[in-house]
């Protein structure tokens, strides 16, 4: 499997290819497809991220040690964005999750050109993925060291 | 008449910006309206040459600012056809004139049991300072609802003005819909049964001629940041009975008549209502923006800008894909639209790309959004100095973000 650093470098490539803003949009509507989806029951409102202009669902699941994400968006380029993440974080262990330089969203000029508003959505969506990583690592923790 | 609206748009030098390499097309007035070179001038000689506090000392700058100032006060009157020059209250904003209104006329009037009516179409800061005044006090915030095509049910008033009503706030012209509301039938109604009515006029002061003596309001507020003047300032305007009878909102100085530690008296209208170094160059600016408007003519304005939100409501009317709020025979300068099977951020998302200013979202008026059971609209709000060729590009870049996402 790629390290974090590989993949958000294989991204930063893919999407230098693209000059033009409407063809960067154009991509991430693509990859939107990509995005794993939440099971319809999941989308519920605790699995609902505040501080987003539209809505988005997140779902982290941990099995054999490595937390895997599903989600939803109700618009198209959220939609794209969290694949991204998803893309980057999903498959590694907690404290991987817990601990990633995300600078591709920066590199992207993904974080620039998102308002305050929007960014605070792609933030609060990082901040929960973050969360559930430090509650499997604490969960973790206390199984390895109770056995 | 010739509404020349390209010299108009020299006077605003934001306005020739590129952004990311197309020319800016600003249509998101509904939110700020951009400032001519007469006023920031006139901001700018201020800070560089004039400035003083005033009503505090006798020093030639702060007599000077002062004279300005209170000059400032006059041509707000003027511009409102108010009946005295301390009727005008200047004031933050909308926003804190409606947080002050509600604060002292709550203290002085309301009981537990009493009403507030407001419309199901008010912005929010129409809502929440009442909602807090009604938590104090024991009050019931009660709503005049409207149809779908976003039109007041004012034959519902009859039922909805009781003897437990203290007041009506009405918003003029809806910030989500454009609705231009019947406040004169409003303000009728409820003075027979003796209730004053606040008009929140943060969206109807830029695109129509206001006689508040004609209108026969009791209450008037706006932002002078939606026309054409600088942010931080806007106006209350109240009438003198009212604002005689009302307990001031914010203590400190300059409001005061005597202050000693058992008791204050209070200073005489309008400075009972103006607590500590108001914003004095933003009510100056203020005035520059309002004699730039007059200079223009609020009716030229007006009839322009109706003639090219005709032009607008065309263009989109023309795309099946589009769905307009609001249909309302009377609107003013406000397109609220979805697009079919387009979430309003990413149609945003796009627009902005190509150059658009645009508004998305639920526009502070969430029971709006409610009422038609929608996430948001996308919002193109229009000004003086908006063009035919302005709102071609917007239907061409709304076809454009149909055919990327539908």
């Amino acid at each position: 499997m790629k390290s974090i650093r590989e993949i958000q470098e294989e991204i930063v490539d893919e999407f230098e290819l693209y000059d033009d803003w409407m063809d960067k949009y154009n991509y991430l509507i693509g990859l939107s497809k990509d995005l794993p989806l939440i099971d319809p029951r999941l989308k519920t409102n605790d699995n609902l991220i505040n501080g987003c202009q539209s809505k988005v669902w997140l779902n982290a699941e941990f099995r054999n040690g490595v937390i895997n994400f599903s989600a939803d968006s109700d618009a198209i380029i959220t939609k794209g964005i969290i694949s991204l993440l998803v893309r980057v974080l999903s498959g590694r262990d907690p404290a991987e999750v817990m601990n990633a330089d995300l600078w591709f969203i920066d590199r992207i000029g993904l974080h620039q050109n998102l308002s305050p508003t929007r960014s605070n959505g792609l933030l609060a969506m990082i901040k929960q993925m973050r969360l559930y990583a430090l509650a499997y690592y604490t969960r973790n923790k206390k199984v390895t060291s109770s056995k | 008449m010739n509404y020349d609206v390209h010299k108009i748009r020299r006077d605003f030098p934001i306005l020739k910006q590129l952004v990311y390499n197309k020319p800016l097309v600003y249509l998101d007035n509904g939110a700020t309206t951009q400032k001519p070179l007469q006023v920031i001038d006139c901001i700018n000689e201020y800070h560089t040459s004039k400035n003083s506090s005033i009503h505090r000392a006798v020093h030639y700058l702060s007599e000077m600012a002062t004279e300005d100032y209170e000059e400032a006060r006059k041509t707000v009157r003027a511009f409102l056809n108010a009946a005295h020059p301390h009727e005008i209250i200047f004031t933050a904003g909308t926003t804190a004139a409606i947080n002050g209104l509600a604060l002292a006329f709550g203290e002085r009037y309301v009981k537990p049991g009493d009403e507030i009516l407001v419309t199901e179409m008010e912005h929010h800061a129409n809502i929440v300072p009442w909602q807090m005044m009604c938590e104090r006090k024991g009050a019931r915030l009660m709503v005049i609802p409207f149809t779908d095509d976003g039109v007041l049910e004012t034959d519902r008033l009859d039922d909805l003005i009781t003897s437990r009503t203290r007041l009506i706030g009405v918003i003029h012209v809806s910030n989500a819909l454009g609705t231009i509301n019947p406040v004169e039938k409003i303000i009728e109604k409820a003075h027979k049964s003796g209730i004053p009515v606040l008009v929140d006029g943060a969206q109807s002061v830029q695109h129509c001629a206001i006689d508040v003596q004609k209108m026969d309001c009791d209450f008037y507020v706006f932002s002078g940041h939606k026309i054409y003047g600088p942010t931080g300032i806007g106006v209350f305007y109240g009438k003198e009975k009212w604002l005689t009878e009302l307990p001031p909102f914010q203590g400190g100085g300059e409001m005061v008549d005597v202050v000693t530690f058992e008791k204050t008296t209070y200073n005489t209208l309008p400075f009972k209502f103006e607590a500590g170094t108001t914003n004095y160059i933003g009510a100056i600016g203020l005035a520059k923006a309002l004699d730039y408007v007059s200079a223009i003519g609020i009716d030229n304005i007006a009839r322009h800008e109706h003639e090219i939100l005709d032009y607008g409501t065309g263009l989109l009317g023309d795309l099946d894909f589009i769905r307009l709020y609001g249909k309302s025979d009377k609107r003013s300068s406000i397109l609220s639209f979805d697009i079919r099977g387009v979430h309003p951020y990413d149609a945003g998302m796009i627009m902005d790309k190509m150059g658009l200013a645009v508004r998305t979202g639920t526009h502070c008026a969430q029971t709006v959004m409610k009422h038609y059971g929608i996430e948001g609209t996308i919002r193109a709000s229009l000004a003086m100095y908006n063009t035919r060729e302005e709102l071609d590009i917007l239907a061409d870049s709304v076809k454009k973000v149909y055919a990327m996402f539908a």
